[in-house]
C-alpha cells in the first residue's frame, strides 16, 4: 500500500487525530491515541508492519516542542511506513515497546539524547549517556557543560594540541 | 548442549560483572549477569564507553565532512559506512552515477565483507575455543586491507566512498591484484570450511544454543546475516537493490539448521561464510564488467540538498545500516541520525541467552558479531 491509502485508512478510523498532508512522506499521529494506532497497524490485515526498524528524535527548533520519527516495514507486504509524533517537553508518549521489541532500546536513546519521555516503559533510563548525566545533547540549546563529576570537559583545542 | 532446567536446582542468584575490558564482548561492553549457580537468568547489557555523540558532531560538519565520522562507527567495515551515508546524500541531492564509480563502490564493499565476515568468523572460532582457524582468517584479511591500503592508503578508516563518487579512481594493476587475491582466497576458504566448520567440538558448542526464531528476530529488528540465519531471506541487495546490484547473479544463503535447529549459533555462523563465497561470485561478475569512465564527473561542489528529509537502507556486513537525515536546506545536516545494526541485534542478546550456562553466553554473543563502535556510535 503506498502512503495515501494508509492514510486515509487511519483516518477513516481515528479522524481527528491523524494528520497527513498532501506528498508529505510521512503521517503525523497525535500523542493521545498513539497506542491505539500502533497496535492497529501492526494487527492491521492490510497493513501488517511487524518490523520497526528505526525510531529518530529530532528537535522542532521552537525550544519546546519535540518529535519522534518512526519506520516501519512490513514483511510480508513488503511496505513502507513513516510515523511522526511532536510533543512538548511536559508531554509523553505511549511507549509501544510492548507491541515491538526493537521500541524498548530505540525508546530509551531517544530519551537519552534528545529528552523525550516515554510513558510504560519496562526500563526507563538513559542508555548510552551516564546515569548521572544533565541534560540531552541533540537538543538544539544543548551547552556543553564545562565539568562532569569535577573532570574539566575540553572545549577549545588549545587543551590537546 | 541443550537449555537448563531452571527448576531442578536453585541457587542462591549471584551478580556477576563481565566487560567492560573483557576479550569475550568484543569490544568496550559491560554485561550485568545475574546467574543461579551457572545459569543465567538475566542479562542488563551496559554500553555507552565509547560514546562520541556522532550524530552531534555531524549537526556542526558540513555534508563531505560527516563521511570520516561514519568511518568510526563500524571501523571493521567502514566501507559499509562511507557507502550507506553517501547514499543516502545522492537520495536527497537526486545524483545519478556514473557506471564505473558504482562498480567501484561494490567491488569495495563486497571485499570489505569478505574482511569484515573473515574477522566474524574467525573470532567466533576463538571465542568457543578455535585458535588456528582465527589466525587463518585475520592473515587473509591482510591481504584484503593491503589492497586497500592500495588503494586509498588507509587499512582500516578510508574516508573512500564520498558523496557522488570515490575518492581515487582504482590504481593501475589493482583488478589484476583482486583477481589474484580471489584465486588465491577460494582455497583457502575451502581449507577454513574444512576445519572449523564441521569440527565437532565446535558444533558440539554452537548448535542448539542461542536460537532466534523467526517472530523473535523480527519484533526486535534483527537484521544481516543474524536475521538471515533464522531462516528469512531478507537481504537488501537482492529486496530492493541499491547501487547496481541488480545486475549480479547471486544467492541470499538461509539458516537451515543443518547441524541443529533454524537460527542457532552455527546457522549464523555458517550464513556468515557461505555469504563470503557469494562475495566472491559478485566480485567475479563486477571485475569482469568493469566499464571505463572518469570516477570524478558526478561530484557536486557543493553539496546542499533541498529542504526535506531522507531513510536510506544498506545492508551493511552486520546489517541493515538505516541513515535518517532532516535537511534544513543549509550546508549542514539539521539531524542525522543512524540507524545501528549492531544495537538492534544486541538488543536481542538478554531475551535469548536466558536460561543457558554463562559458557553459552560467550557463544551467543560471539555469534552476534557486534561492534562497539557502532552501537555506542
Amino acid at each position: 500500500m503506498i502512503i495515501e491509502d494508509i492514510a486515509k485508512l487511519l483516518k477513516n478510523k481515528y479522524s481527528e487525530s491523524i494528520e497527513y498532508l498532501e506528498d508529505a512522506n510521512f503521517i503525523k499521529v497525535s500523542a493521545n491515541d498513539w497506542n491505539d494506532v500502533a497496535l492497529t497497524i501492526k494487527n492491521e490485515d492490510k497493513l501488517k508492519f511487524d518490523y520497526l526498524m528505526c525510531i529518530s528524535s529530532y528537535d522542532c527548533g521552537d525550544k519546546k516542542t519535540y518529535g519522534v520519527a518512526y519506520n516501519f516495514k512490513s514483511t510480508s507486504l513488503n511496505h513502507y511506513l513513516e510515523i511522526r509524533i511532536e510533543v512538548t517537553d511536559e508531554d509523553s508518549i505511549h511507549s509501544v515497546s510492548s507491541i515491538w521489541g526493537s521500541a524498548d532500546w530505540h525508546e530509551r536513546e531517544a530519551y537519552d539524547m534528545m529528552g523525550i519521555k516515554f510513558e510504560n516503559h519496562p526500563n526507563f533510563k538513559r542508555i548510552l549517556l551516564a546515569d548521572d548525566w544533565e541534560g540531552h545533547p541533540l537538543r538544539k540549546d544543548y551547552d556543553t557543560p564545562e565539568y562532569y563529576r569535577g573532570m574539566p570537559v575540553p572545549k577549545d583545542k588549545t587543551y590537546w594540541e | 548442549m541443550s537449555k537448563q532446567d531452571k527448576s531442578i536446582i536453585k541457587a542462591e542468584e549471584m551478580v556477576l560483572n563481565m566487560g567492560p575490558q573483557h576479550p569475550s564482548t568484543h569490544g568496550v561492553l559491560r554485561l550485568k549477569i545475574r546467574t543461579d549457580g551457572e545459569i543465567v537468568s538475566k542479562i542488563d547489557p551496559i554500553m555507552g564507553y565509547l560514546h562520541r555523540c556522532f550524530e552531534k558532531h555531524c549537526e556542526n560538519l558540513s555534508y563531505e565532512q560527516v563521511v570520516p565520522f561514519t568511518d568510526r562507527c563500524d571501523y571493521l567495515a567502514s566501507m559499509h559506512m562511507n557507502h550507506a551515508y553517501s547514499i543516502a546524500v545522492e537520495k536527497m541531492l537526486n545524483i545519478e552515477l556514473p557506471e564505473r564509480v558504482e562498480y567501484i563502490r561494490v567491488i569495495v564493499a563486497e571485499l570489505q565483507r569478505i574482511a569484515s565476515h573473515l574477522v566474524a568468523c574467525g573470532v567466533f572460532g576463538l571465542d568457543v575455543g578455535a585458535i588456528t582457524p582465527f589466525t587463518w582468517a585475520l592473515r587473509d584479511r591482510e591481504r584484503i586491507l593491503d589492497l586497500f591500503e592500495m588503494l586509498c592508503g588507509a587499512r582500516l578508516l578510508y574516508n573512500y566512498i564520498w558523496p557522488g563518487g570515490v575518492s581515487h579512481d582504482l590504481p593501475p594493476n589493482f583488478i589484476q591484484y583482486t583477481t589474484e587475491f580471489l584465486d588465491y582466497f577460494e582455497p583457502m576458504l575451502k581449507e577454513f570450511d574444512d576445519i572449523l566448520t564441521e569440527n565437532m567440538i565446535f558444533v558440539e558448542r554452537t548448535a542448539d544454543v542461542g536460537i532466534i526464531t523467526p517472530e523473535v528476530g523480527i519484533n526486535f529488528g534483527v537484521s544481516g546475516p543474524t536475521l538471515r540465519a533464522s531462516g528469512i531471506s531478507h537481504d537488501l541487495r537482492k529486496d530492493e537493490p541499491y547501487s547496481i546490484y541488480n545486475k549480479f547473479d547471486f544467492d541470499v544463503p538461509i539458516g537451515k539448521g543443518l547441524m541443529g535447529t533454524v537460527g542457532d549459533c552455527w546457522d549464523r555462523y555458517w550464513v556468515r561464510l557461505r555469504e563470503i563465497d557469494e562475495s566472491v561470485k559478485i566480485l567475479r561478475q563486477a571485475i569482469a564488467q568493469l566499464p571505463d569512465g572518469d570516477v570524478h564527473e558526478a561530484r557536486p561542489k557543493k553539496v546542499r540538498p533541498p529542504k526535506g528529509e531522507v531513510y536510506s537502507r544498506y545492508e551493511s556486513a552486520r546489517g541493515d545500516v538505516g541513515f535518517y537525515i532532516i535537511s534544513d536546506g543549509k550546508n549542514i545536516p539539521y539531524r542525522l541520525k543512524m540507524r545501528s545494526p549492531a544495537f538492534c541485534n544486541l538488543s536481542v542478546f538478554s531475551e535469548i541467552s536466558e536460561g543457558w550456562m554463562m559458557s553459552d553466553v560467550i557463544t551467543i554473543l560471539g555469534s552476534l558479531d557486534i561492534v562497539l563502535g557502532e552501537i555506542d556510535r
